[in-house]
């Protein structure tokens, strides 16, 4: 059994007990030891970033807030300098791109392998003065007079005045304490994913890229069609990533297992010749929150605050969660470092938390998609099927040369369209754009 | 489709007893056998004879889809022990 690093500590107790070492956990640990606070954060995989996975990229300048030197230092794999949209249909596809070079000397985002990225946050950690310990399995907390104030393992006790709890997506430990609703499966999306082993040069010279250049893919429909799911594909230095999330619920009703939609992905005549000469190098699975801002439970206690996936802070449509996690994580421990300093751990005090978010991107950001997710979900046939393969079959309308008039296509086109859809269903999926469109901006 | 050549590129170090227990009763009398397909690792499958779900944990890759699809949440899960299951490490 690993002793925590009690005896390391000038008193026996720690300012800040973090549970889990990913993006959010990571993000309080450096930010609460640089404000001089004895901090212990404790994770459950062999290293930090054992246990985790995403697509994926994480962006510049929320991360430079935490590690204002990563882009010397840390693991990236490369700049992401282009963003591609595929709407496929069953064996035909549109796709558009859109690609920035950087003014300035660094990217937007960066793609990273997780397991090297938030190893290399944690040594920043520890630089910083946080204990970082890892091979710890936390398995609830300690609550006193109503207040919490310490962690449990399988055999130990150990004491802290705040708990920040970033355990990630299923966060056990929210759920034993009560802390937040239970799960449903449209509240979170299964992702599969496969790293796939390619040379350097033949990503540079298949994707189109300048050296150390990266791209991105987003893709709706081909094996999803018609499903709430999302497909992806990241560049790394000698490997592509590629994996799709789809709502747990659609998956439920599919009974076709996740790698089988990822196979049928990796065959997609569009998405084939992409991963030509690739070589599976590893596999993953993992959930993303997808209940967005009416999901998020209560967020401070007296003793505690939560932070990152296990608050269900993310940003689907954008693909942005360790942005929200690393944020979140800094204003947690910020408040923490703040209620140290007033000596009141009580919810009272770490309310600061819930102000920091409110006055933040994230719950701006949050609420502003709040209906987003709910609305594809429930009209995923529409959006993501029917309008796809309708974009699709235009394209397909006006690229092709026979011998018929352009004219007489388009009007069969459009005849077409209306008789199969109808006046009220199109001013009805269009009404139902505007008011997210209305949520986004007013 | 089979995962197995998936599964053989994640590396694990199992643990000698299961960290997910099914209740088995609830288990017999399901309809729809949610986990058999949901589980990206194929971890579980309906023993016709035995009558009974077989659980092959140590492919399991920590997810937690089980857990939530189940609609009878019968499965008692949690995370395997400090230092077992899965290591990713180009995730
Ligand atoms: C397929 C996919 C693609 C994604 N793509 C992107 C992307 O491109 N860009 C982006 O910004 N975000 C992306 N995300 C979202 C992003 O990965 C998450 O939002 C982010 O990792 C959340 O960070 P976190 O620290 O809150 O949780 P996690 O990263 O899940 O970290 C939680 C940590 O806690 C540990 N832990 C859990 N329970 C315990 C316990 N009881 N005791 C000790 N330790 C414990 C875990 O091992 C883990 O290390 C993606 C997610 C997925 C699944
Ligand atoms: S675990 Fe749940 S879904 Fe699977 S057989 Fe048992 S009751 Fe059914
Ligand atoms: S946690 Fe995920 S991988 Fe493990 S058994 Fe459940 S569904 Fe399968």
């Amino acid at each position: 059994m690993k002793v925590l690093p009690v005896k390391n500590l000038k008193t026996t107790d720690a300012d800040i007990i973090i549970v889990g070492g990913g993006p959010a956990g990571l993000a309080a640990a450096i930010t609460a030891a640089k404000g001089g606070a004895q901090t212990v954060l404790l994770e459950r995989g062999d290293f930090c970033g054992s246990k985790n996975m995403f697509g994926g990229a994480i962006y510049t300048i929320p991360t430079l807030e935490v590690y204002p030197d990563f882009l010397k230092e840390a693991p990236l794999e490369r700049g992401i300098s282009r963003h591609t949209y595929s709407l496929l249909g069953e064996n035909d596809g549109t796709i558009i791109s859109y690609e920035k070079k950087p003014k300035n000397e660094f990217f937007n985002a960066y793609s990273v392998l997780r397991p090297k990225w938030d190893r290399w946050c944690a040594q920043k950690a520890e630089e910083a003065g946080a204990y970082i310990v890892p091979q710890i399995l936390v398995e609830d907390l300690i609550k006193e007079e109503g207040k919490f104030c310490g962690i449990k393992t399988a055999n130990e006790e150990f004491r802290g005045k705040i708990i920040i709890l970033a355990d990630g997506v299923n966060s056990l430990i929210a759920k034993k304490r009560g802390l937040r609703k239970e799960i449903k499966p449209k509240d979170v999306a299964l992702s599969v994913k496969q790293t796939l082993s390619l040379s350097k040069e033949k990503i540079e010279d298949r994707f189109n890229l300048d050296e150390n250049n990266g791209a991105v893919h987003t893709i709706v429909g081909g094996p999803m069609l018609g499903i709430t799911g999302l497909g992806f594909i990241y560049t790394n230095k000698e490997s592509i990533s590629i994996g799709l999330g789809i709502s747990l619920q659609d998956l439920n009703l599919q009974k076709t297992p996740p790698y089988e939609f990822l196979e049928k992905l990796k065959n997609h005549s569009i998405i084939k010749p992409l991963l030509k000469d690739t070589e599976i190098k590893e596999y993953s699975a993992h959930l993303i929150p997808e209940g967005g801002y009416k999901k998020i439970p209560k967020l401070y206690y007296d003793g505690l605050m939560i932070a990152g996936d296990a608050a269900m802070l993310v940003n689907n449509i954008h693909w942005e969660g360790t942005n929200l996690a690393m944020i979140s994580g800094k204003y947690a421990a910020l408040t923490a470092l703040e209620a140290i300093n007033q000596n009141d751990f009580s919810a009272n005090s770490l309310e600061l938390y819930n102000k920091m978010l409110e006055g933040s991107f994230i719950l701006k950001d949050l609420h502003s998609y709040r209906n987003v997710i709910e609305t594809i979900e429930n009209n995923s046939e529409t959006f993501l099927g029917y309008y796809p393969q309708k974009i699709n079959e235009f394209m397909e309308t006006f690229t092709e040369t026979d011998n018929i008039p352009k004219r007489e296509k388009y009007r069969e086109f459009i005849s077409k369209t209306i008789k199969e859809r109808g006046f009220v269903q199109f001013a009805s999926d269009g009404l139902k754009i505007a008011k997210l469109a209305g949520d986004a901006i007013l | 489709m089979n995962p197995d050549d998936l599964l053989a590129k994640v590396k694990y170090k199992p643990d000698n007893v299961s960290h997910l227990i099914p209740n088995e009763d609830i288990c017999k009398n399901c309809k729809n056998r949610v986990c058999e397909y949901i589980c990206p690792a194929k971890v579980y499958e309906w023993d016709k004879e035995k009558e009974k779900l077989q659980v092959i944990f140590e492919n399991c890759l920590e997810c937690g889809a089980c857990r939530i699809s189940c609609p009878y949440k019968a499965i008692n899960w949690s995370y395997p022990k400090a230092t077992k299951g899965i290591t990713f490490k180009n995730s």
